[in-house]
């Protein structure tokens, strides 16, 4: 690929309101995306993703802030003046224009001599110069959104946006456009924001993920680090799941606090808490427990919940997941690995849930579950909706 | 590289062998459609070219309208080296118009279609404005633009007082009266198909337009203006084609005068007055098929079936 070899430049968006006629779409955003990165910007719809997006692609003006690329400040250039290209997710491929002439479409307006060769170049790319002659309806929507790549990368952009562009594939083809859409920006090393409302493709694609809510950046850092680490509940739960307790806090000495979670102590390392005094949310992920038939009794460094009674077993495969109904805490989901045939323990049975102290973490919002007098301002609130949703979702399963 | 894994998915249109079924039903409903074309069309069709081949009635001892059938030819001749300069005249002066209602009809629609999408009440509103002149009849309207244009009329009298027109000038009888008196009466027509076009147009097409580095004229050219054709296409055929043919604007009781003659009026003045039928004809004839053949090349040219 030593043909594509431009690297990307900065952006950074410096307090960026957006405000619709009734809403507002963006709050004094700022963010700084690294030359050559992979950035992601997850969220439900609506939460402000597509907005930045248009933004920066200059679709939109904002309504206050600014928006530099490199070092120049583009908030008042239009949209042809940016060195941004967008992948679009309906691909946008112009239906009266050869394949071949969609991706020189750029490259002529920008006056590249060798517009045709560098456009077949990128095809090449891409695997589909031998379609180069068809029309956009004559090729599949994988193929399509291949070409919308192509006409995109091929400009060398100092930053290239795709809006979903994935959200139109079936579930294979977007396992396999995932990681090929990665390779290609290893390859050219062009920056990428990438808009999505789908947590694993955010996770598998991204360097960066900026989880996005109520037109705010909820949290900011590595896959990894944000699923391990989650900051607020809306983050715990919309990067998969995660189970929740409140309760005060009654003792921080040494490297842990302990919460009291319906009479129950359990622990949490400082380190991984938000708070360290007061209410506090904690929470651990479904898959970081362990079942027990008969209780472990307590020991150093694990903590225990139980006794409590299965209410639901689903079989998917790989793993199992139980619903545990504990008296005074709730229900708790574990996820199980399948290592023996079978779900381990029966419907209805009596069990004792245990985890490591050191994966347990603590959130940094308030903890009341009550709902507030703008429940919808609320990551809590919408933390405990999409936990409702998942759990009537499994019911319903 | 890693798109070898589905490189060889299948990309060609796949289309459907199984012939159709021809249902009777089909082609029983399609019977009123027929029975009507064959009368109005058909019939008329061989009955004007039988009478574009007679002769004068050599009984008839010169007297108008005696006519019987024959083969001659020589009428085709002697109505072209007579009627040359009118032929030019009509197409010259309905492809002006044409222009014309193409150059206002299209910001209209662009203007309804896209600017005012958000605003549907708006937009119905300007459409029906658009249709508005069909409430009164097309002879009363041309009528009224006489009277608005006349020697006497407010319009003369003020470019007159403001010495753009010299005092013996006048609007009525002139070549641009009649080509703007059909450019008026056709500017729906005009306007409704391009409307059509550009109210189904993505405009995620032209963010990608700008998206790709061309400015909004450019956009326009090779994004908007392109997708729109269909509608530009039949706009443009729905005002030539009459416009060729129409013998009111140019009529000199209308906007016209003896110098604008199309060939409309002369098809009317043989028919109706002179009553040389087979002059008439002969020239009916020869009017549709060459705006056959404008039209067959216009279409070709533009390529309507590679549009979407």
């Amino acid at each position: 690929m030593s043909g594509l070899s431009s690297t990307g430049a900065d952006l950074e968006l410096d307090a960026v309101t957006k405000r619709f006629p009734g809403f507002t779409a963006l709050q004094e955003l700022s963010l700084t995306i690294p030359a050559g990165s992979f950035f992601a910007l997850l969220g439900p719809s609506g939460c402000g993703k597509t907005t930045t997006l248009r933004i920066v692609a200059g679709l939109e003006s904002p309504t206050s802030g600014r928006v530099l690329i490199g070092s120049d400040d583009v908030t008042a250039t239009p949209p042809h003046r940016r060195p941004v290209n967008t992948v679009f997710q309906s691909y946008a491929l112009f239906p009266h224009m050869t394949i071949l002439e969609n991706v020189a479409f750029g490259l002529k307006r920008t006056g590249a001599k060798d517009a045709y060769s560098r456009a077949h170049q990128a095809l090449q790319m891409v695997e589909l110069d031998h379609v180069a002659a068809r029309k956009p309806a004559q090729l599949s929507g994988g193929q399509q959104q291949r070409v919308a790549l192509a006409r995109a990368v091929v400009n060398r952009p100092a930053l290239l946006l795709l809006d979903e562009p994935l959200g139109a594939l079936d579930l294979k083809l977007r396992r396999q456009m995932q990681v090929e859409l990665k390779d290609i920006q290893t390859d050219v090393g062009i920056t990428f924001l990438h808009v999505t409302h789908d947590q694993e493709e955010a996770m598998t694609m991204a360097d960066t993920i900026a989880v996005m809510n109520k037109g705010r950046i909820e949290q900011l850092g590595a896959p990894a680090e944000l699923y391990e680490l989650p900051r607020t509940a809306f983050v715990a739960n919309f990067l998969g799941q995660s189970n929740l307790f409140t309760g005060p806090v009654v003792s921080s000495k040494g490297d842990t606090i302990v919460v009291d979670v319906a009479g129950r102590k359990i622990a949490v390392p400082t380190a991984r808490a938000q708070r360290h005094a007061g209410d506090v949310t904690i929470g651990v992920r479904p898959e970081k427990l362990l079942l027990h038939t008969s209780d472990p009794g307590a020991s150093a460094g694990v903590n225990v919940l139980g006794p409590g009674r299965v209410h639901d077993v689903s079989f998917s495969g790989v793993s199992t997941q139980y619903l545990v109904a504990v008296p005074g805490v709730g229900t708790v989901s574990v996820f199980a690995q399948n290592m023996v045939s079978g779900p381990v323990v029966a419907d209805g049975a009596e069990v004792w849930v245990t985890w490591n102290v050191d994966f347990g973490f603590g959130l940094a919002d308030e903890p009341s579950a009550e709902p507030r007098f703008d429940p919808d301002d609320d990551t809590q609130a919408i933390a405990i909706a999409q936990r409702k949703r998942i759990e009537a979702e499994l019911e319903e399963a | 590289m890693a798109f070898g894994a589905f490189g060889a998915a299948p990309g060609a249109v796949e289309v459907d062998a199984a012939p159709q079924r021809r249902s009777p039903v089909a082609l029983l409903l399609l019977l009123p459609g027929l029975a009507y074309l064959a009368l109005f069309f058909v019939v008329p069709f061989v009955s004007l070219i039988i009478t574009s081949l007679q002769m004068p009635d050599p009984l008839g001892f010169g007297e108008p309208g005696r006519y019987v059938n024959a083969f001659r030819w020589e009428n085709y001749v002697e109505v072209v080296t007579t009627y040359w300069p009118h032929f030019l005249r009509s197409f010259g002066y309905a492809l002006a118009a044409t222009a014309i209602a193409l150059l206002i009809g299209y910001p209209l629609a662009y203007f309804i279609g896209v600017k005012l999408r958000r605003f549907k009440m708006l937009q119905a509103l300007l459409l029906v404005l658009v249709i508005a002149p069909f409430f009164i009849s097309f002879l009363l309207r041309t009528f009224a633009w006489k009277q608005i244009l006349s020697d006497n009329g407010p319009v003369v009298a003020v470019l007159q007082s403001l010495t753009i027109l010299p005092d013996d000038a006048r609007i009525t009888g002139t070549p641009f009266a009649v080509i703007f008196g059909i450019a008026y009466n056709f500017i729906p027509f005009m306007t409704l198909p391009i409307y059509t076009s550009l109210e189904r147009l993505d405009l995620r097409y032209v963010e990608a337009g700008g998206d790709l580095y061309a400015s909004p004229a450019s956009t326009f050219f090779r994004v908007t203006l392109p997708l729109s054709m269909p509608g530009v296409i039949s706009g443009t055929l729905l005002t030539f084609i009459p416009a060729a043919g129409d013998y009111i604007n140019a009529s000199a009781d209308f906007l016209g005068g003896p110098d604008t003659a199309m060939i409309g009026n002369v098809i009317e003045a043989n028919f109706l007055r002179v009553q040389n039928y087979p002059v008439a004809a002969s020239l009916s004839i020869l009017l549709m098929a060459t705006i056959l053949l404008l039209v067959g090349l216009y279409v070709r040219r533009t390529g309507t079936k590679d549009l979407v």
